[in-house]
C-alpha cells in the first residue's frame, strides 16, 4: 500500500526535530554543573559551585527583585486589562469593536524594537526619566494581547444563559459575577497571570531600552555575557530560571484545563447522552 | 365555573433590533394557572417575547404587565418569573442541591430551610437523593429536571420554558411532556412554553399562540386551532391540510353556498365563516386528510361522495397516507386512513370512492 | 427609541475603555511621536524640531542602511520559510498521526521556548563555535578534519538560531488549522478517488492555508526587529537593521535617524505582511468562509 506521508518517516522526523529544539536546552544544565570555567566540551567534573556563586552576587539579587516586581505588576495589570477586553468582546457588540480589539492586539505583530523605540522616544519627549515603571508599561503592552488570547476562550466558553439563569433566580449583577462568572473563569485568570509573569520575566528588548539604573534579570544576564568568567554562573542562573518557568507553565496549563473542563460540562445539554 | 384572573398581559409589545422588527405589536392575556404555549417557526420572535417577559430584553414599545404590575424598568432578578433555559444552564461548578438552592441562598434563607425546600423541589421532579451529584454526572433528562426544580423552588407566579425538551431524544421527550403537564396541573403555576414543535404544543397546552414574523397569527385552544385555523399559514403549520379553490355563490340566512373545485356546490351554516372575513373574500377551502375517507366497501356511506384514482400511498404503520387524484384538480389530495384489521392497501391506479362531510370544511380568504 | 447607542454598546464600550485608553496612551501616542520624531534632526545634544525629510534622505541614500534593510528582510524571509517548512510536517504529524498524548507533544515542543531567550541564542553560539559542541563532535567521529567555520558569525547562524527560537510559534497555528479540518472531508476525497498525495494537495493543504499564513506572519514580523541574535551569532555580515536602530539610539546618539529607520522598517514589514495576508486570503479565501 502506498502512503503519502508515511507515519514512520514523519515520526522519525519529529524525533530529530525535537532533538534540534532541545539541543541548547540540554547544554544549559550540563554546563551549569560542569567543573570548568570555560563553556566547552569535554566536560570535566561535577560541581555546584556556580549555584553557590549566585547566592553571593548582590547585583544579581537586586536584578531578581526588580524582575519579580516588574513581572508581578505586569501580570496583574495585563490580566485585568485582558479580562476587560475578553469580557467585552465575548459578551457585547459595540461600534468599532473589531478596530478597537485589533488595535489592542497590535503589539503582538509589532516588532518589539519598534515598541521599545516608540516608548523611549515618548519618554524623551515628555522629559520623563527611565525607571522600572517604564519597563512595566512596555511589558503590559506586550502581555495584554496574550492575556486576551487566554481569557477570550474562557469568557467565550462561558454560556451566557448561566449568567442569565443566576439573574433570573434573583441574584444581582455583582452577585452573579461573584458566584457564577468569577469561579468559572478563575482558572483562566490564574493561567493568564502565570503566562504574563513568565513572559515579562524573560523579556529583554523592551527592558534593555527602557530600563534606567535598575536592571531586570535579562538585562543583567546580557551584561554578564561579555565576561567569560561569569558564564558558568549564568548557566546556573539560566537553569534555575528554566525550571521555574516550566513549573509556572505546568501550573498555568493545569488551571487552563480545569477551566475548560468546568465549562465543557456546562456547554452542551445533550452531553449526558454521549 | 372558576373565575379566571389574568396573570400576564401583553399590551402592544414591540421589539426592534436596528431596522429589524422582531415583534410587531403583541397583544395577549395569559390566565393564572394556564399552560400557555408560544408556537412558531424559528425566527418568529417567540423566544424574544419569552425573554422580554423574563426581563432579559427590554421592549422597544408597549407594556408587559405581570400580576397587575407593569414590568417596565424592572430587571429580571426582581420579576416573579423563573425560566427553564433551552441549554438548562445548570451551573457546572455547583452540585445539584446548590443549583436548586441558588436562588434561595440569594434570598439569604437559613440553611436548614434551604435544604428543606431543595429536597421538596427535588422530590417534585423525581430526583430524590441526587442532591450531592455534580452537574456533569447528570443525563440530559436529569439536567432538565434540575433546571425545573431550580425554577419551582422559587415559587414564581409564572415559569417560562424555552424549548425545554428540544435537546432530548424522542422517547424521553414524550415522557417529559406528560410529566411537565401533570406537574403544572398539580401545582397550578402558570407555565409559558416556547416551542417550534406543533405536536408538543397541542399535547401540552391549554391555549396556544401561533406566531409568524413577529405577530400572533392565532390564539386559541389546541382543538380550535386544529379544527378552525384562522389562516392558510396556520392551517399548514399545524398538521396537514388539503386546499381547494372555492368561491361563494350566494349568502343568506340559511347559510353560505360555495362552489368548490372537484367537490361541487355545498351549503354551509353561517357559523363556518371566519370572523372578519366577508363571504366574497373566500377563495379557498381546507379539509384535513383524516376528514376525507376512502370508502373501500360497497356499502360504506358518507354525507358526500366523489370518485377519484389512487396515485400513490405511503405506509406509516398505524396509518397509510394516500395521494388521490380528484377530477378537475391540478394536484392530488392527501387522505389518511387508519390501518384496521383485514384491510389491504389500495394499489396505485385503482379507482376509489372518497367520502367527506360539509362540517369538516374550513374556509379561508 | 433612538438613543444613539444601545445599552449593550455602552456597556461594551465602558468595559473596553480602560484597556483601550491604555493602548492609546502607551501605543498610539508613542507611535505617533516616533513618526513625528523621525522628521526632526539631531543637532549635537539638541533636537532640531524643524520638519524635514533629511533622515529619510539619509536612509535611502546611504548604502549601509539599504544593505542592512535588505539583509534584514532577506534573512527574515529565509528564516520564515525555513521555520514554516520545518514546522509543517511536525504539525501534520501531531494532528494526523499522534492519537494519544497530543497534549504531551505540544508541551514538549513549547518547553525549550521557555528557556531564557538570551541564553538560548548564546548556547547556539556554544554549539556552533570553532571549538563548539558540533565541531568537537564531528571531529571526534572523524566526519571532518578541520572545524567548520561557515556555521558561526554569519547569516547562516542567524537563520538557524531564529528558526529554532520561533519554532513553536510556527507549529501551533498550523496545528490548530489542521485540527479544525473535518476528517470526513478526507474520507470523502478518498471515496471520490483521490490517492494520499492528491488528497493532501487538494484538501488538507488548502484548508491549512490560514494556519500557514498566521505562522508566516507570526515568525516574519518579530524576526525583522530582532537584534540579539545578530549581535551574538551574526558577526559583522549578520548584523541587521535593528542593530543599527539600537546603535543610533545608543552610541551614535542620533535618535531621530534611529526613529526614521524604525519607521521605515515598520512600513516595509507592514506592507509585506498585508501582501502575505492578501495572498493567503486569495488562495485560502474560499476556505475561510
Amino acid at each position: 500500500m502506498r502512503r503519502g506521508l508515511s507515519p514512520t518517516w514523519l515520526g522519525f522526523y519529529a524525533v530529530v526535530y525535537l532533538l534540534f529544539l532541545y539541543a541548547p536546552v540540554i547544554l544549559l544544565p550540563l554546563f551549569a554543573f560542569n567543573d570548568a570555567t570555560i563553556i566547552a566540551f569535554p566536560l570535566s567534573g561535577f560541581t555546584t559551585e556556580w549555584f553557590e556563586v549566585l547566592w553571593t552576587t548582590d547585583a544579581l539579587h537586586s536584578a531578581v527583585r526588580n524582575s519579580a516586581v516588574v513581572a508581578s505588576i505586569t501580570a496583574v495589570v495585563s490580566t485585568l486589562l485582558g479580562a476587560c477586553v475578553a469580557r467585552a468582546s465575548a459578551r457585547y457588540r459595540f461600534p468599532a469593536q473589531k478596530g478597537i480589539l485589533g488595535f489592542i492586539m497590535l503589539p503582538l505583530v509589532l516588532p518589539e524594537i519598534i515598541l521599545a523605540v516608540a516608548l523611549i522616544v515618548m519618554m524623551m519627549q515628555l522629559g520623563l526619566s527611565l525607571s522600572l515603571w517604564t519597563v512595566i508599561a512596555g511589558h503590559i503592552l506586550i502581555c495584554t494581547p496574550f492575556s486576551i488570547a487566554i481569557l477570550s476562550s474562557a469568557f467565550a466558553g462561558l454560556d451566557q444563559s448561566l449568567e442569565e439563569a443566576s439573574f433570573d433566580l434573583g441574584e444581582s449583577r455583582a452577585g452573579t459575577f461573584r458566584r457564577i462568572t468569577l469561579p468559572l473563569v478563575m482558572p483562566g485568570i490564574i493561567s493568564s497571570l502565570l503566562i504574563c509573569f513568565t513572559i515579562s520575566l524573560d523579556e529583554f528588548i523592551i527592558a534593555f531600552f527602557l530600563t534606567g539604573t535598575d536592571v531586570t534579570l535579562p538585562v543583567y544576564i546580557w551584561s554578564q555575557l561579555r565576561f567569560p568568567t561569569k558564564l558558568p554562573s549564568i548557566m546556573a542562573l539560566g537553569t534555575i530560571l528554566f525550571v521555574l518557568s516550566i513549573a509556572l507553565l505546568v501550573l498555568a496549563e493545569m488551571f487552563r484545563r480545569r477551566a475548560a473542563r468546568r465549562q465543557g460540562q456546562g456547554a452542551s445539554a445533550t452531553e449526558g447522552f454521549a | 365555573m372558576s373565575v379566571f384572573k389574568p396573570i400576564i398581559e401583553l399590551r402592544d409589545v414591540r421589539k426592534s433590533f436596528g431596522t429589524f422588527e422582531a415583534l410587531k405589536g403583541i397583544n395577549a392575556t395569559i390566565e393564572e394557572g394556564e399552560f400557555f404555549s408560544l408556537l412558531g417557526p424559528s425566527g418568529c420572535g417567540k423566544t424574544t417575547l419569552l425573554r422580554m417577559i423574563a426581563g432579559f430584553e427590554p421592549p422597544t414599545g408597549g407594556d408587559i404587565i405581570i400580576d397587575g404590575k407593569s414590568m417596565d424598568g424592572i430587571s429580571a432578578n426582581r420579576r416573579p418569573t423563573n425560566m427553564v433555559f433551552q441549554s438548562y444552564a445548570i451551573f457546572p461548578h455547583l452540585s445539584v442541591a446548590d443549583n436548586v438552592g441558588y436562588g434561595l441562598k440569594t434570598k439569604k434563607l437559613p440553611k436548614a430551610e434551604i435544604k428543606r425546600e431543595v429536597d421538596k423541589a427535588l422530590s417534585m421532579v423525581d430526583l430524590v437523593g441526587y442532591g450531592n451529584r455534580a452537574a456533569h454526572e447528570l443525563s440530559g433528562g436529569q439536567r432538565q429536571r434540575v433546571a425545573l426544580a431550580r425554577a419551582l423552588v422559587m415559587r414564581p407566579k409564572v415559569i417560562l420554558l424555552d424549548e425545554p425538551l428540544s435537546a432530548l431524544d424522542k422517547k424521553l421527550r414524550d415522557q417529559m411532556q406528560m410529566e411537565l403537564r401533570d406537574l403544572q396541573k398539580t401545582l397550578g403555576i402558570t407555565f409559558i412554553l416556547v416551542t417550534h414543535d406543533q405536536e408538543e404544543a397541542l399535547i401540552m397546552s391549554d391555549r396556544i399562540a401561533v406566531m409568524f414574523e413577529g405577530q400572533i397569527a392565532q390564539l386559541a385552544t389546541p382543538e380550535e386551532l386544529y379544527r378552525r385555523p384562522a389562516t392558510k399559514r396556520v392551517a399548514s403549520f399545524i398538521g396537514v391540510m388539503n386546499f381547494l379553490d372555492a368561491a361563494a355563490t350566494s349568502h343568506d340566512a340559511a347559510g353560505l353556498t360555495l362552489d368548490i373545485a372537484a367537490l361541487g356546490k355545498v351549503t354551509l351554516p353561517a357559523s363556518a365563516i371566519p370572523p372578519n372575513v366577508h363571504p366574497s373574500q373566500i377563495t379557498k377551502v381546507g379539509i384535513r386528510p383524516e376528514m376525507l375517507t376512502l370508502l373501500f366497501d360497497h356499502d360504506d356511506r358518507a354525507e358526500k361522495e366523489i370518485t377519484g384514482e389512487v396515485v400513490s400511498s405511503d405506509y406509516y404503520g398505524d396509518m397509510t397516507y394516500y395521494s388521490v387524484q380528484l377530477p378537475q384538480l391540478a394536484s392530488p389530495v392527501t387522505i389518511s386512513m387508519r390501518n384496521t384489521a383485514g384491510r389491504s392497501i389500495a394499489a396505485p391506479g385503482s379507482p376509489v370512492r372518497v367520502g367527506w362531510g360539509t362540517e369538516s370544511v374550513v374556509l379561508f380568504e | 427609541m433612538t438613543r444613539g447607542l444601545s445599552r449593550e454598546s455602552r456597556q461594551g464600550l465602558t468595559l473596553i475603555g480602560l484597556p483601550f485608553g491604555f493602548a492609546l496612551i502607551m501605543l498610539a501616542a508613542p507611535l505617533a511621536m516616533v513618526i513625528t520624531f523621525s522628521f526632526w534632526t539631531q543637532n549635537y545634544l539638541d533636537i532640531d524640531r524643524t520638519l524635514t525629510l533629511a533622515n529619510y534622505q539619509e536612509v535611502f541614500s546611504q548604502p549601509i542602511y539599504q544593505t542592512l534593510l535588505w539583509r534584514s528582510l532577506r534573512i527574515s524571509v529565509i528564516v520564515t520559510v525555513v521555520t514554516v517548512v520545518l514546522a509543517f510536517p511536525i504539525a501534520y504529524y501531531l494532528s494526523f498521526h499522534v492519537k494519544r498524548n497530543k497534549a504531551l507533544w505540544l508541551f514538549l515542543i513549547t518547553v525549550p521556548f521557555w528557556t531564557s531567550y538570551l541564553l538560548r541564542v548564546f548556547l547556539w553560539k556554544v554549539i556552533l563555535g570553532y571549538n563548539g559542541v558540533l565541531n568537537t563532535a564531528l571531529l571526534e567521529i572523524g566526519l571532518i578534519r578541520e572545524p567548520l567555520t561557515f556555521i558561526l558569525y554569519n547569516a547562516n547562524a542567524v537563520v538557524l538560531t531564529l528558526a529554532h527560537a520561533w519554532a513553536p510559534f510556527a507549529i501551533l497555528p498550523i496545528f490548530v488549522a489542521l485540527e479544525k479540518i473535518d476528517r470526513s472531508l478526507l474520507e470523502a476525497a478518498e471515496d471520490l478517488g483521490d490517492g494520499p498525495f492528491r488528497r493532501f494537495w487538494r484538501i488538507t493543504f488548502p484548508l491549512a492555508i490560514p494556519g500557514v499564513v498566521a505562522a508566516t506572519l507570526i515568525v516574519l514580523i518579530p524576526t525583522v526587529g530582532d537584534f540579539i541574535t545578530p549581535r551574538l551569532v551574526g558577526g559583522t555580515d549578520g548584523l541587521m537593521i535593528a542593530n543599527m536602530i539600537q546603535i543610533q539610539f545608543g552610541k551614535a546618539n542620533n535618535a531621530p535617524l534611529g526613529a526614521a529607520l524604525a519607521v521605515t522598517s515598520m512600513v516595509v514589514v507592514a506592507l509585506i505582511s498585508i501582501a502575505i495576508y492578501l495572498v493567503g486570503r486569495k488562495i485560502g479565501g474560499r476556505v475561510a468562509r
